[in-house]
């Protein structure tokens, strides 16, 4: 590769001014990996307090017993649009907004390699939401059957089923570009003496998640064009009256679900791989098998689809392959939180704020894996199914997880991107309600679970009553604190303390040789790299 | 001053443009994939007997020893799919078989309505591993049944269980559930 300037990006802004446009229209056209980093994740913070809005609503009727503050119809699409705008809306848009601000400067690249197909798989994502959210006032409500969207129930759903489809279509195409472009700057655009097994770990988790990305949203894709045409234009791929199958739907989408989630938390992998060493300031513990276990995670990823349907009456042997593949993905897992566990080892430890949620991380993390090794028991599985008990497992591992890691990231990284240092004492009241919300939130769901508390329910039996309570006083403490967070990062951006460069003392790698913050275009010239 | 640079051809957009080719290639290769899906589920139902199926087809006439030692119980079921405005029902819940042998039952079905009407009855048997060696000869679910209105009538099923069901199988349940059929075509 030439170590010329700047050859993929045109030379068009015939000024050659030294800083980006003014006003709205810079946001609208820009192709600037930093400018649309930060668009992306200011857009995943409004969509994760939009989606916590609604996990509110859904703890605030199941705080006590009996129907007292919603209809169910309108729970049905709180709990829909929950999973939908969290999943498709926050989780995902962060860790592409990390992926389009670090990943030029972490492997020496003057930008994305599709600056303006960048632009586009941004824009794309307000219209989406704002089509997916109107539908909450179209007649017949926003979808309400779970963002799982299985057929027959997805199929009543009214008049907002097309915006639905075409909202998650629009998503996937967003995705799957920003995925073509993560790749193509990752594989040809390292600077030179980046060799792929130099790259930091976000990188390599990046490149992976990238892979996932494109090989399962279009099979979703396909999914929600079989849904659309099983409603208005008369195919049967999932109706048994016309010889097609609604478990069908179940296997297509899973066969996209299960690498979904793992696309969720590879990056997390990769965030929590930045910042431990940098606290702990000694290197990374097993870099080599770190990218081995990432790459057989993502592997492995690809054939356990079936353990979210153990209960469908899959035979015998189906039953079994999916469930020892399943517990296989335990291994390299684990394998991450050992190395992870081995970093901090003897290592020379402050518990700044990033690092708080990053050890937080590994711990809760871990928990929902354990849970995650319950469900994945075939047998065991059949009482837990469809309970609360699969909600506390993927919450743990979403929420301390997927979310956590991504404020470890926003603390970590903000002091780079704006020049400010956040506000450290908040910063540690903001870690230690979350870290007491989220546990007082999912811990008891785990026992509403085992003693058989259905989920996607918004009543129940009154023997559920107290664990209930205590969940949503902990939804509450957990929500109302992330206002802390909104409140530090805009004190951030506007002002504080002058961040040096490097800005921690144990942070290594190309994007802390930059100023804090970073010029509009940087690495113009490849840097070099030992 | 203005320098008017000409785009250069060098390796890095060259490699741009061809890795962008083939990762679009998988985009739309994965998309066909999951459409693809659609036949290879039924093509595995088929081979294997899963989910119940017992493939719709009509199985060939067999000669073949009649197993007088061993008795099967084949139990008959009948549900409705929603909207499904008939009356449903087996002739006889349960029989006692020989595998081996050819049995004759029916069902009875009856328009509820006023209207015109046509049904579709999907078959399923359980258990899964049974559906293989549960082969219907003749049977009202190969096709689609047009009802006048109010009209009732006993439709048949000619079957035979094969000997080589296994012997854990003690009994076997032959399950209809009959969906109307409406304008869209499903």
């Amino acid at each position: 590769m030439s170590a010329a300037a700047t050859p993929a990006l045109d030379h068009s802004d015939h000024d050659h001014h030294a800083g980006p446009s003014k006003g709205l229209m810079r946001w609208l056209v820009t192709t600037n990996h930093k400018d649309i980093g930060t668009l992306y994740l200011l857009f995943s913070l409004t969509m994760f307090f939009i989606g916590g809005a609604f996990a509110l609503v859904i703890r605030a009727e199941l705080f006590q017993p009996g129907l007292q503050i919603v209809n169910p119809h309108f729970f049905n699409q709180m709990t829909t649009l929950h999973a939908l705008v969290m999943v498709f809306g926050a989780v995902m848009p962060a860790f592409v907004g990390l992926a389009n601000w670090l990943l030029p400067m972490m492997i020496g690249a003057p930008d994305m390699a599709l600056p303006r197909m960048n632009n586009w798989s941004f824009w794309i994502m307000p219209f989406a939401f704002t089509l997916l959210l109107s539908t909450l006032f179209t007649a017949g409500g926003g979808p309400a059957g779970g963002w799982t969207l299985y057929p027959p129930l997805v199929l009543q759903t009214g008049e907002a089923f097309p915006f639905v489809i075409l909202a998650v279509h629009m998503l996937g195409v967003s995705s799957i570009m920003g995925a073509i472009n993560v790749i193509a700057t990752i594989l040809n655009l390292r600077a030179p003496g980046m060799t792929l097994m130099k790259m930091p770990l976000f990188v390599w988790t990046w490149l992976i998640t990238a892979f996932l990305l494109i090989a399962v949203m279009p099979v979703l894709a396909g999914a929600v064009t079989m849904l659309l045409t099983d409603k208005y234009f008369g195919t049967s791929f999932f109706n048994a009256g016309g010889g097609g199958d609604p478990v069908l739907f179940q296997h297509v989408f899973w066969f996209f679900g299960h690498p979904e989630v793992y696309i969720m938390i590879l990056p997390a992998f990769g965030v929590i791989s930045q910042i431990i060493p940098t606290f702990a300031r000694k290197p990374l513990f097993g870099y080599a098998s770190m990218v081995y276990a990432t790459a057989s995670i993502a592997f492995l990823s690809f054939i356990v689809w079936a353990h979210h349907m153990f209960t469908v009456g899959m035979p015998l042997a189906g039953e079994l392959f999916f469930m020892y593949a399943t517990m296989l993905i335990a291994v390299p897992t684990g394998v991450k939180v050992f190395n992870w566990v081995s970093t901090m080892w003897r290592g020379a430890m402050t518990f700044e704020t990033p690092m708080l949620f990053a050890i937080a991380f590994v711990i809760l993390f871990t928990i929902g894996g354990f849970s995650g090794l319950m469900l994945a028991i075939a047998p065991a599985d059949f009482q837990y199914h469809d309970t609360y008990f699969v909600v506390a497992h993927f919450h743990y591992v979403l929420v301390p997880g997927s979310v956590f890691s991504l404020i470890a990231a926003a603390y970590y990284w903000l002091p780079k991107w704006t020049g400010h240092m956040y506000n450290e004492t908040l910063g540690k009241i903001h870690f230690w309600l979350s870290v007491v919300g989220v546990n007082v939130l999912f811990f008891p769901q785990h026992f509403l679970g085992l003693a058989g508390m259905p989920r996607r329910i918004p009543d129940y039996a009154l023997q559920f009553a107290e664990f209930n309570m205590i969940s949503s006083v902990g939804a509450f403490l957990f929500g109302l604190s992330q206002l802390l967070f909104l409140y530090n990062v805009i004190q951030t951006i506007r002002g504080g303390a002058k961040a040096t460069d490097q800005v921690w003392e144990g942070a290594h790698g190309l994007e802390w040789t930059l100023p804090s913050p970073p010029p509009y275009h940087t690495f113009t010239t490849a840097p070099e790299v030992k | 001053m203005q320098i008017q640079e000409t785009t250069p051809i060098n390796s890095v957009s060259v490699a741009n443009r061809r890795l962008v080719k083939r990762l679009l290639l998988i985009t739309v290769a994965m998309f066909g994939f999951g459409f693809a899906m659609v036949p290879i589920y039924d093509v595995l139902c088929d081979i294997t007997g899963l989910n119940g199926k017992t493939g719709g087809r009509v199985a060939a006439v067999e000669s073949g020893a009649v197993d007088e030692t061993r008795t099967v119980t084949v139990e008959f079921v009948a549900s409705l799919n929603v909207g499904a405005p008939w009356e449903f029902s087996p002739k006889v819940s349960r029989m006692q078989v020989h595998p081996g042998q050819y049995y004759q039952t029916h069902y009875l079905a009856r328009n509820l309505t006023r209207h015109a009407l046509v049904g579709q009855a999907i078959p399923s048997v359980a258990p899964g591993l049974a559906a293989q060696h549960f082969q219907k000869i003749e049977c009202f679910c190969f096709s689609r049944q047009k009802f006048e209105p109010e009209e009732g009538r006993e439709m048949p099923v000619v079957f035979r269980i094969d000997p080589n069901l296994s012997p854990d199988v003690h009994t076997v349940t032959l399950s209809y559930t009959f969906f109307k059929l409406d304008d869209a075509g499903g």
